[in-house]
């Protein structure tokens, strides 16, 4: 699957190489820009105090002594900051029939989840609005509340929304046809019910905002981490009624997001209404406690699925009810159905079959909001479909290799749409399976299996076939009816000193997007990587575009950056060839240099291009106007997104006496078209199954009858250590996209998509001896030890 | 000095350095005992910060001398209660004559608490779920006291009461703790159950036993993480008293920790979880002790 070579394929190109980010010496010697440690002139701190109820009416607020304390500048309400902000809903138009409550800053009348923000301080310091809080009296009345999945599906159940019908957010159906027909004909039948619990981002930095209204100028600054900048712009700008010019939206660094930052908080909006009340700098960041319980969690499903086979072990079809509890609202502007939705539209996706038949249904519950969270969808989708492979590959007596051999899209059958409407450009299973049966040893495995079983060792080998959505367009969230763009802008400059500046939309946390952007436009110009500066997340400087979700920002902003180099290039070398005179097409730059495109005859240093444009521009031939800062915008077409693929592996060991799991060895084979610089894409494949097997093993927000998070802190939420993940094996195919010059998809969801599922298929390996089986995620001691009956 | 943009969320709290046990003990009475010790500070800073825990003054005791040291007093190991949980890993006289607090030392938490934390801290906390205050009671170990009426020692077995309750009354202060020295005729075991390295254990254990050749005279089993406080399995130990660690023995053993353990209900490991847990891990501890441990 190899493309033809291209100008990018040069040996020394700089698309393809393993280069360190420029920015990782600044963040390792401590010279972040983080929110977190801003501090403005002026600036003014914001505390919450937060609901201890998960579903109560809000009977009265006594804020009097609060306010009364020395140092306290503003003690707020919902009813306050409702007279400055419009509500906002968290719906989108293609999710037809979709509900959700309308959201405030703050709530007037009802709490709707344990740890709601319900009350805000503004004192000098943190400590002094943390005293405020506990002078204020919030006289509650109890409703009832709704937690589980089951028991909000109930007709009696109580309502998270008085009024409404049910709690049902979003429901919908997939069905291809002629599902009933194709299990009635079947020649096996496998079935499960899956549970995926609640997890969380746990970002190193947690939320933070400092907003800074000026009335003066009616300009309104928030210095904001999160990963789109131009979403809050154009939000903070609509429900605060100032003009879009005057709203600036600056995103430094980030101490991580995994797409938990791109949602609209109750506390970031307050604090932009707050600083607007005060006409002072409020800033806020969010303690870890506060981040457990305010930050979006993700997962939470449950679903029943079937596949039906042929004799052979043909997949015939695969009928699936997946049902998803989202929380009190659904997030806004990205909802909390894109979810499910995602889980419905990608189970099956690897494999031929045509019958497909899915209900979703979204459901209100007392808890926090759910939402986007890295890989969205994708690891449901995955554990699911790859768990019934493998159930069913056990009934048949085949190899987990040989049945996904059998029943992935063969390499060269695409263009591909599958049952559920997605559309395939080329992805590459077979290749991706043959190279990870070699690359795990996987006969040498399966004997080492045997006989350690002999001797009472169980391990288990799990394999888990994956398709990830990656750079998406306007069908994703425009066509929804949201203001969050698909398209990416970037504005290239040639300074006076003959460098480069690129201003460009896409942002960074941290996975390396500045360095890939300043690759690409180093690559493009002919010159070294050193001097091209990237600057990004900054509304007031950088141009309009989607900023990085999704796994766009090297497919789309890498796009961007390339196409703008090459229109920069194209100017410098028409300066160049007035210069020199000679014809532009005669020309090419070579590291800093303007040479002859046939000898590469060196004939002169862009920087004295750039020093007589700027400097002596009566040098130039008269009615030259030269450009040498170019901008250039991308918007994806032919194909609605750029899927990949690619497939896992695992080894892992099973105590069956205290149910630990041990993981031994992981492995991923990647497809993400063309590779930037592999030691980025490599990180992100492993930050990514650590995430995954955080999932898979540690990771889950617990709730009590009564809707209380009851782990909420790093003592009790395990996110994955070091000392538990095991080296993990990459290797990559590559299959570039055709619909760009770059042929770059997305990669940084590929590795949480189906780490979980790997992990649940090698742990139910693992106890085949036993004939038990686990279903659920996280894949807990309790949980492997109750499948054993050892308790 | 300008604390005000720091993150600080503690209620404000006045400081005060004690250079001697009763300069400390005085300010703590005179703060009316709405004053806490600190030492390493590594349960009381986060309960500061989360508000749990307000007390109007901090008495800081790591300067105290007395406090400080590890060394040989007739046939214990006097082990001074500032003694860091690194110590516990660095100290050849740990090493030599208290090996059981040496080998739990690197499962509790991680290297930049172990740097802080204080082994009197710990036992003076007394968190269930700790591994050090389980292993006093293995080592029959002594708690030495200072409070407003003098010195005085409790034994191990005597000291922990309840969930966080102690011998310790308002405005005490441990200053040492007494381990019998290690003898050749002893044999240790440790280990814990933790779903990552680190983490408080769903089940802990520590155990230290006399052997004539092969059969045991003596031992002590105590557990961690099985209830409101660290728990003696005296029922197995009686069934191990005077036999050899065969599995018929070990057997007899796991089976009557039935009897000496209660696990608390706990959604994530609910009671006859941790109780199997318990016996797994009984059983292999008592596996390597057999071979020598």
């Amino acid at each position: 699957m190899t493309a033809p070579l291209t100008s990018l394929d040069r040996p020394n190109s700089y698309i393809g190489r393993s280069l360190p980010r420029p920015n990782a010496k600044r963040l390792l010697a401590g010279r972040g820009r983080y929110v977190s440690d801003l501090r403005l002139p002026r600036m003014l701190h914001a505390a919450f105090l937060r609901s201890p109820h998960a579903h109560a009416k809000i009977v009265s607020i006594k804020t009097d002594e609060a306010r009364a304390l020395e140092g306290v500048h503003l003690v707020a309400t919902g009813a306050d900051l409702a007279t400055i902000c419009t509500p906002w809903t968290g719906t989108l138009d293609h999710f037809k029939g979709m509900t959700s409550a309308p959201q405030l800053p703050l709530p007037l009348d009802r709490v709707v989840w344990a740890g709601q923000a319900v009350v805000a301080v503004v004192a000098e310091n943190r400590a002094t609005a943390e005293d405020a809080l506990e002078l204020i009296e919030v006289d509650y009345e109890d409703l009832p509340i709704v937690v589980d999945i089951d028991g909000a599906r109930e007709a009696d159940s109580p309502l998270v929304n008085p009024g409404s019908v049910s709690n049902v957010c979003f429901r919908s159906q997939l069905d291809s046809g002629a599902v009933d027909d194709a299990f009635a004909h079947a020649a096996h039948v496998v079935e499960e019910e899956f549970s995926f619990g609640r997890h969380t981002a746990v970002t190193l930095e947690p939320r933070a905002i400092v907003a800074d209204y000026d009335p003066a100028a009616g300009m309104l600054t928030v210095h904001h981490g999160t990963q789109t900048p131009y979403q809050f712009q154009d939000l903070y700008s609509r429900h605060y009624g100032i003009p879009e010019a005057r709203v600036r939206v600056i995103a430094t660094d980030i101490g991580g997001s995994f797409g938990m930052k791109l949602h609209v908080y109750h506390e970031d909006m307050a604090v932009v209404g707050l600083s607007i009340l005060l006409g002072r700098p409020v800033k806020y960041v969010a303690d870890r406690i506060e981040s457990f319980v305010s930050d979006i969690h993700a997962r939470d499903h449950r679903v029943r699925a079937r596949m039906a086979l042929d004799a052979k072990g043909e997949i015939l079809a695969m009928d699936v009810l997946d049902l998803t509890a989202i929380g009190a609202f659904s997030t806004y502007p990205r909802t909390s159905v894109v979810e499910g939705n995602q889980v419905v539209r990608l189970i099956g996706a690897p494999y031929r079959f045509r019958n497909y038949r899915a209900t979703l249904e979204v459901i209100f519950q007392n808890k926090v909001q759910t939402s986007q969270y890295r890989a969205v969808g994708h690891p449901i989708a995955c554990a699911v479909t790859e768990r019934m492979v493998d159930m069913a590959a056990a009934k048949l007596g085949l190899d987990p290799f040989a049945i996904r051999a059998q029943n992935v899209i063969a390499d060269d059958a695409y263009p591909q749409t599958s049952p559920t409407g997605y559309r395939f450009e080329a992805l590459s299973h077979e290749a991706c399976l043959k190279r990870l049966q070699e690359m795990m040893g996987y006969d040498g495995l399966r004997a080492e299996q045997a006989e350690l079983r002999k001797r009472g060792i169980y391990r288990g080998i799990g394999i888990a076939t994956f398709v990830e959505i990656t750079n998406p367009s306007p069908a994703f969230y425009g066509v929804g009816g949201a203001r969050i763009s698909s398209q990416d802008g970037a504005i290239v400059s040639l300074t006076p000193s003959g460098e480069v500046r690129c201003l460009i939309s896409v942002t960074e946390q941290g996975q390396g997007t500045e360095a890939i952007i300043s690759q690409i436009v180093a690559d493009q110009l002919g010159l070294a990587q050193e001097h091209v500066k990237v600057i990004t997340g900054d509304t007031e400087v950088t141009p309009h575009g989607g900023a990085t979700w999704a796994c766009r920002g090297a497919g789309i902003g890498g796009e961007t950056a390339l196409q703008a180099a090459r229109a920069l290039k194209r100017n410098i070398l028409e300066i160049a060839a007035l210069i020199l005179q000679e014809q532009p097409s005669a020309l090419d730059i070579i590291d800093g240099d303007v040479v002859d495109a046939g000898t590469r005859n060196r004939r002169l240093p862009i920087s004295e291009i750039a020093r007589i444009v700027y400097f002596r521009s009566d040098t130039l031939p008269p009615g030259t106007q030269a450009q040498l800062t170019v901008s250039h915008h991308f918007a994806p077409q032919g194909y609605p997104f750029a899927f990949t693929n690619g497939i896992q592996g695992c080894s892992l060991e099973v105590d069956v006496d205290t149910g630990f799991i041990k993981l031994l060895k992981h492995f991923i084979v990647e497809d993400c078209g063309r590779v930037i610089n592999p030691m980025l894409v490599d990180e992100q494949l492993r930050g990514g199954i650590v995430q995954g097997l955080g999932a898979a093993l540690f990771e889950e927000c617990r709730y009590s009858e009564t809707g209380q998070l009851v782990n909420g802190s790093l003592a009790d939420y395990l996110v994955p250590m070091p000392m538990e993940m095991p080296d993990i094996a990459i290797a990559h195919v590559d299959t570039p996209t055709a619909d760009t010059e770059l042929g770059a998809k997305g990669v940084g969801e590929a590795g949480t998509a189906a780490a979980s599922a790997c992990v649940l298929n090698a742990v139910n390996d693992a106890l085949v001896p036993f004939g038990a089986a686990v279903n659920s995620i996280p894949i807990t001691p309790a949980r492997v030890l109750k499948a054993l009956k050892r308790f | 000095m300008d604390f005000g943009e720091t993150a600080v969320k503690a209620s404000a709290f006045s400081y005060f350095r004690a250079a001697t046990i009763d300069q400390a003990l005085d300010a703590h009475a005179r703060a009316g005992d709405d004053a806490r010790f600190i030492a390493g500070g590594q349960s009381l800073v986060p309960a500061l910060s989360l508000r749990l825990q307000a007390p109007r003054l901090l008495i800081d005791i790591t300067h105290i001398a007395e406090l400080r040291g590890v060394r040989r007093e007739g046939a214990c190991l006097r082990i001074g209660a500032l003694t860091r949980h690194c110590e516990m890993l660095s100290e050849p006289l740990i090493a030599e004559f208290a090996p059981l607090l040496h080998a739990a030392a690197p499962f509790v938490a991680h290297p930049a608490i172990r740097n802080r934390g204080t082994f009197g801290g710990s036992v003076a906390l007394a968190d269930p779920a700790s591994e050090f205050p389980a292993m006093t009671l293995a080592l029959d170990a002594e708690i030495e006291i200072a409070g407003a009426s003098g010195r005085r020692r409790v034994k191990a077995d005597e000291f922990f009461f309840d969930l966080f309750e102690t011998a310790l009354q308002p405005g005490e202060l441990i200053t040492a703790i007494y381990v019998p020295l290690f003898k050749a005729d002893q044999r240790f075991a440790f280990d814990e159950l933790a779903r990552r390295r680190g983490d408080y254990a769903l089940v802990g254990c520590g155990m230290l036993a006399t052997f004539t050749s092969d059969r045991i005279d003596d031992i002590r089993i105590s557990f961690f993480s099985v209830g409101n406080r660290p728990m003696r399995a005296k029922a197995a130990e009686a069934a191990l008293i005077g036999f050899g660690l065969d599995a018929e023995h070990i057997a007899a053993a796991q089976a009557a920790l039935e009897d000496d353990l209660a696990p608390p209900e706990n959604d994530e490991v609910p009671p006859a979880m941790r109780l199997h847990l318990a016996r797994v891990l009984l059983g292999r501890l008592l596996g390597r002790l057999g071979e020598g441990a």
